[in-house]
């Protein structure tokens, strides 16, 4: 029963297991853009940290914070990078006239975004680590909590914007891709929150994301793990995982209701 | 015969105008059924709802005797198609293709279950090659192969010879026909070819309208109606769709 259940999932998982096999071009998204992001950022941090005469540890603060928050792109970009795949492919009849299930659709895409998104937060560690020096022990136990907000985040809105294009059509590929770059400003990656106007300061106590750059640079002034805030945001993280795949669920049920799906090669739907 | 299809007062209005307006059919265990139809008549809509793409108004489906609304994997997994316009990915080979359909359809055995695909349709040459690349023939036997994956109860096959030359044609036909015989399951095949249709098809549905105008075997209907060939029916009454009553 639970083999027969996992079948499908596995499906989505080994298709683009061979995609990646036989195109090399794939494993640039995987890992290419974050490295770079970190050999830049690292080499940022080390001039600021050579002109600044404050005494604070820019590596610590900025790059561990541009790893972070390159993770919780490259996750939600790896489950909606899945999706696409079977845009592009033309993929959807075939998918979606077998007997593979919305929940295990969406399992197979977070299961694929992890694994992808894993090996390019190993490569970001390494590169952090072996060419500026950052040391992860800095954030102790919290970093683990800062990791898994970030990828549920990144899986919820992975899977919001996976619904966007299924229900606006294929040419709406463009607003997944900038969708954490809209998030930053908000999110307080690299200064607190409290320095933005009132309306935006709202926006992002509600990303789960701020939690976690607020924690980061507590934890680096030297305060206790900010227990509580943590708590708030991971709760967020679960409750947009929740109404995400209640969302994609919705969109689903509206495309096959509308003939949306039937018609999905056609460049654009209404 | 045991019924492999079972359609029932089925309807699809797009913008309040009927695409399918309350059709009713069966497929039986080892017959190909031909649908047949204009342009616009609602053939691949009314495939599309049997594959649960497209969500009917009104009316029911069961396939194999499951109700496709409440127990829609279950009845997706005793049924398969083969389309057009609905090719396999091209960025992925035969064999990976079948690999991931097999997963999808939960076959068991699949390794085997690829091998005697790729042998029964000729596939041996190509089964390393990326879909995209494939010709149209080749392709359509990709998409049959798939088709046949899970060894369906209830095959569906959107004029699925009509971009084949006639002697590929005629191997595919011949392919399907072996299929029924086998009683392994039916056949729902949609066509514009008459020819074929005559060839191939226990019972044939003209639908024109969403509606389902006539119904009966492609060997006596012409004649039964006063046309002498099936051809000329199908032109008679995809003129006059409103002049007959359905049948």
């Amino acid at each position: 029963m639970t083999t027969t259940y996992f079948r499908p999932v596995i499906a989505v998982m080994l298709r683009y297991c061979y995609l990646l096999r036989g195109t090399p071009a794939r494993w640039i998204p995987v890992f290419a853009w974050v490295a770079i992001d970190i050999v830049l950022w690292g080499f940022i941090t080390k001039f600021l940290n050579s002109v600044v005469a404050s005494g604070l540890n820019f590596v610590p603060a900025l790059l561990g914070a541009v790893l972070l928050f390159d993770f919780f792109t490259r996750v939600m970009h790896g489950v909606a990078g899945v999706f696409l795949e079977d845009v592009w492919s033309r993929n959807f009849l075939n998918l979606f006239a077998s007997p593979i299930t919305i929940p295990q659709y969406l399992l197979g895409l977070v299961i694929t975004s992890t694994v992808t998104s894993m090996i390019g937060l190993l490569v970001m560690l390494a590169l952090a680590t072996a060419l500026f020096g950052l040391s992860f022990f800095v954030y102790g136990l919290a970093l683990g909590l800062f990791l898994l907000i970030l990828f549920l985040f990144g899986i919820s809105l992975g899977i919001c914007t996976s619904a966007v294009v299924l229900r606006l059509g294929p040419s709406a590929e463009w607003l997944v891709w900038p969708v954490p770059a809209v998030i930053s400003p908000f999110a307080g990656v690299f200064y607190p929150i409290s320095i933005l106007p009132h309306w935006m300061q709202f926006i992002g106590r509600l990303l789960p994301v701020s939690y976690v750059f607020e924690g980061l640079r507590t934890i680096l002034r030297g305060g206790a793990v900010p227990g509580t805030s943590l708590m708030l945001g991971g709760g967020l993280a679960v409750l947009y995982v929740l109404l995400s795949c209640w969302f994609f669920k919705r969109v689903f049920r509206h495309a096959v209701r509308t003939g949306i799906l039937a018609r999905y090669s056609a460049e654009s739907v209404s | 015969m045991s019924s492999v299809l079972s359609i029932r007062d089925l309807r699809k209005a797009y913008g309040g105008k009927p695409a399918v307006n309350r059709i009713s059919f069966e497929v039986r265990r080892g017959e190909i059924v031909g649908l047949l139809g204009p342009n616009g008549a609602g053939k691949t809509t009314t495939i599309n709802m049997v594959l649960g793409v497209l969500e009917p108004d009104t009316g029911s489906i069961q396939v194999d005797g499951m109700d496709l609304a409440a127990c829609r994997p279950k009845a997706l997994g005793r049924t398969n198609f083969a389309a057009v316009y609905a090719p396999l990915p091209g960025n992925l080979t035969v064999r990976q293709n079948l690999r991931l359909f097999g997963l999808l359809y939960g076959v068991k055995g699949l390794s085997a279950r690829i091998q005697a695909l790729i042998g029964r349709f000729d596939l041996e040459n190509f089964q390393n090659v990326k879909c995209g690349v494939l010709s149209s023939g080749e392709q359509t036997r990709v998409a049959l192969a798939k088709a046949m994956i899970n060894q369906p109860h209830l095959l569906l096959l959107d004029e699925p010879t009509a971009s084949l030359d006639p002697v590929a044609a005629r191997e595919i036909r011949a392919r399907i026909r072996q299929f029924a015989a086998s009683g392994e399951g039916g056949v729902l095949w949609t066509t514009h070819n008459m020819v074929e249709v005559r060839d191939v098809c226990d019972r044939v549905l003209f639908l024109s309208h969403g509606r389902i105008m006539l119904e009966g075997d492609p060997k006596t209907l012409p004649e039964e109606h006063g046309r002498p060939t099936l051809e000329e029916l199908f032109i008679a009454v995809a003129r006059e769709p409103l002049t007959q009553e359905p049948t």
